[in-house]
């Protein structure tokens, strides 16, 4: 599926709640279910600090693909990181760049994307992004 | 006298809404307190009728202004009780009064090798300060700590107190831990050793009378927006004998007697500390906050206060796996918790969705984090439009959240 394809499923598999408290419940089941990032990766250099909350994202780079892992301390953020990874996760560099994840925002969940400091996702997309432009750069040279 | 909590409500016409559509329920008041209509008709009758720069021309508009900015500061020596009106400098908040004294007091007091004193509980605008001026002038910040019940380790001042002691800096009322500290003791004794202190006001300011003679202190800071007042402005409170032999903080405009390329002389106190247009309209807002608290019964809103936290702590206290931090005898409107297996971020977001504001984070003190060990901690802080139905929904809000995680 591309993309468009899955965070157009997301959106509809959370259009179904009228109450906001299942839609946390199921933002607190997918944290629930993340896996957990290897230890090794849990490391400061790999660390986006937030105030309120900490996201930890490692990334590989394998056969053109960029493969993420991610966590987080606070469970709402971790769900939100797991659709992330979702949609973001084994992807081109390219197909990282040209899409944004307009998906939390259809959702309602747009206030955890603020620009503040305050729970590290809006800074843990602009990381993802910034290691897909890394990426293409070196891919553009190699060819 | 019991307060009139329903009719005092009704002066906040921000608490009459809906968040999220449920009744607002505001409980990050020791971070921003809200504003009575009397402060906020003070403000716009204001700025409809009144503009003119102050102490700078002879047209009305700027005398009526002057007038008024200085009518404000004399609302604010009265209510601090302060010897004198040039005693009282406005500034933005307490975070630029502290950075003030830092820095002015530094210069002309603190030398290599001298000792600041500050303690474990502070706000990092009780840290930071000192810290960089002790960087500038080689000096040394030394650390009251604090017990685990968040009660200062005051037996341990007088040996932390030495001949190279040059200020202490302590909060009236810690902003994680609601612990009161017994600010007159601390300034008695360090006074026996000729220590000068600052009280960092901002938290107990708005939730206690204060005599500035009476405690001795030679310098209080605190800010507009948690005493129900405007944001962007502050006071700070220091004793002439101190004030008149600091060199001014920022230089500019009305902090100078005169100016010429070889050498400025400077103003007389308060205005040598007031570079640049004061916030005129929040002083003045401000000083609207003040009157409308000496309106009211301050002792008994005290005393209401203190019935909402006990009630509150005595709620929380029963939810299993609830931690509090800070239980000292002597607390104001503050409590700060944990959940275990909850994160605050988590609980702070879920909160919100049910009209209920409280503060999560690390609560710009690092050093208390450090001192339980954990990241975060989620707060709630009382104002006296706070109710007891409030409280109650809280707890039941914490109980329903439970059953999420």
């Amino acid at each position: 599926m591309t993309i468009e394809e899955i965070q157009q499923q997301i959106i509809e598999d959370f259009s179904g709640f009228e109450d906001w408290m299942d839609k946390y419940g199921l933002l607190i089941e997918l944290g629930n279910e993340l896996a957990p990032i290897d230890a090794k990766y849990k490391v400061e250099s790999n660390l986006i600090r937030g105030c309120q909350s900490r996201v930890w994202l490692h990334q590989e780079f394998t056969d053109g693909r960029i493969i993420f892992e991610a966590e987080s301390d606070a469970l709402i953020v971790k769900g939100l990181v797991a659709l992330l990874l979702k949609i973001y996760s084994n992807r081109t560099p390219h197909e990282i760049l040209t899409s944004e994840p307009r998906f939390i925002d259809e959702i309602g969940l747009r206030q955890h994307l603020s620009p503040t400091r305050s729970n590290g996702l809006l800074a843990m997309v602009k990381q993802m992004k910034l290691y897909a432009l890394a990426y293409e750069k070196i891919s553009q040279k190699n060819n | 006298m019991i307060p009139d909590i329903p009719l005092i409500r009704k002066d906040f016409p921000i608490l009459d809404q809906k968040v999220n559509g449920k009744p607002l329920i505001y409980f990050d008041n020791a971070a921003t307190s809200q504003r009575p209509v009397q402060v906020i008709d003070r403000c716009t009758d204001f700025s409809r009728l009144i503009n003119g720069n102050i102490h700078r021309a002879t047209h009305s508009m700027a005398n009526k202004t002057t007038e008024a900015f200085e009518d404000a500061r004399k609302t604010v020596r009265g209510y601090l009780n302060a010897a004198e009106a040039a005693e009282v400098i406005f500034t933005h908040g307490t975070t630029e009064s502290i950075n003030l004294v830092a820095h002015s007091f530094g210069e002309a007091f603190i030398a290599e090798g001298d000792e600041v004193i500050v303690t474990e509980m502070e706000h990092h605008a009780n840290i930071v300060p000192w810290q960089m001026m002790c960087e500038r002038r080689e000096a040394k910040l030394k650390v009251l700590t604090f017990r685990d019940d968040g009660v200062l380790q005051l037996e341990l001042l007088n040996q932390l107190i030495n001949d190279r002691t040059r200020i202490l800096a302590v909060t009236h009322l810690s902003n994680v831990l609601g612990t009161v500290n017994p600010i007159a003791e601390i300034i008695a004794l360090a006074h026996t050793k000729n220590v000068p202190v600052l009280i960092d006001g901002a938290q107990g300011a708005p939730h206690f009378a204060i005599d500035v003679q009476k405690l001795d202190c030679d310098f209080y800071a605190f800010s507009g927006h948690k005493i129900y007042g405007p944001t962007g402005i502050g006071v700070l409170y220091g004793k002439r004998k101190w004030l008149d032999l600091m060199p001014p903080f920022l230089g500019g405009g009305e902090m100078i007697d005169r100016v010429t390329f070889q050498k400025t002389t400077y103003n007389e106190i308060p205005y040598k500390f007031e570079a640049g247009t004061p916030h005129y309209v929040g002083a003045i807002g401000l000083a609207a906050a003040l009157k409308y608290l000496d309106n009211l019964d301050f002792p008994s809103l005290e005393h209401y206060e203190h019935e909402l936290l006990r009630e509150a702590t005595t709620k929380l206290s029963s939810i299993e796996g609830l931690k509090i931090y800070g239980q000292a005898p002597q607390k104001g409107g503050v409590i700060s918790f944990n959940i275990d297996g909850i994160h605050p971020f988590d609980l702070g977001t879920l909160l919100d969705q049910m009209g209920i504001a409280v503060r999560t984070g690390r609560l710009c003190a690092d050093p208390v984090m450090d001192h339980y060990g954990v990241e975060n901690m989620v707060r709630a802080s009382f104002a006296f439009y706070n109710t007891f139905e409030e409280i109650e929904l809280f707890y039941k809000a914490l109980i329903r959240l439970k059953t999420m995680f």
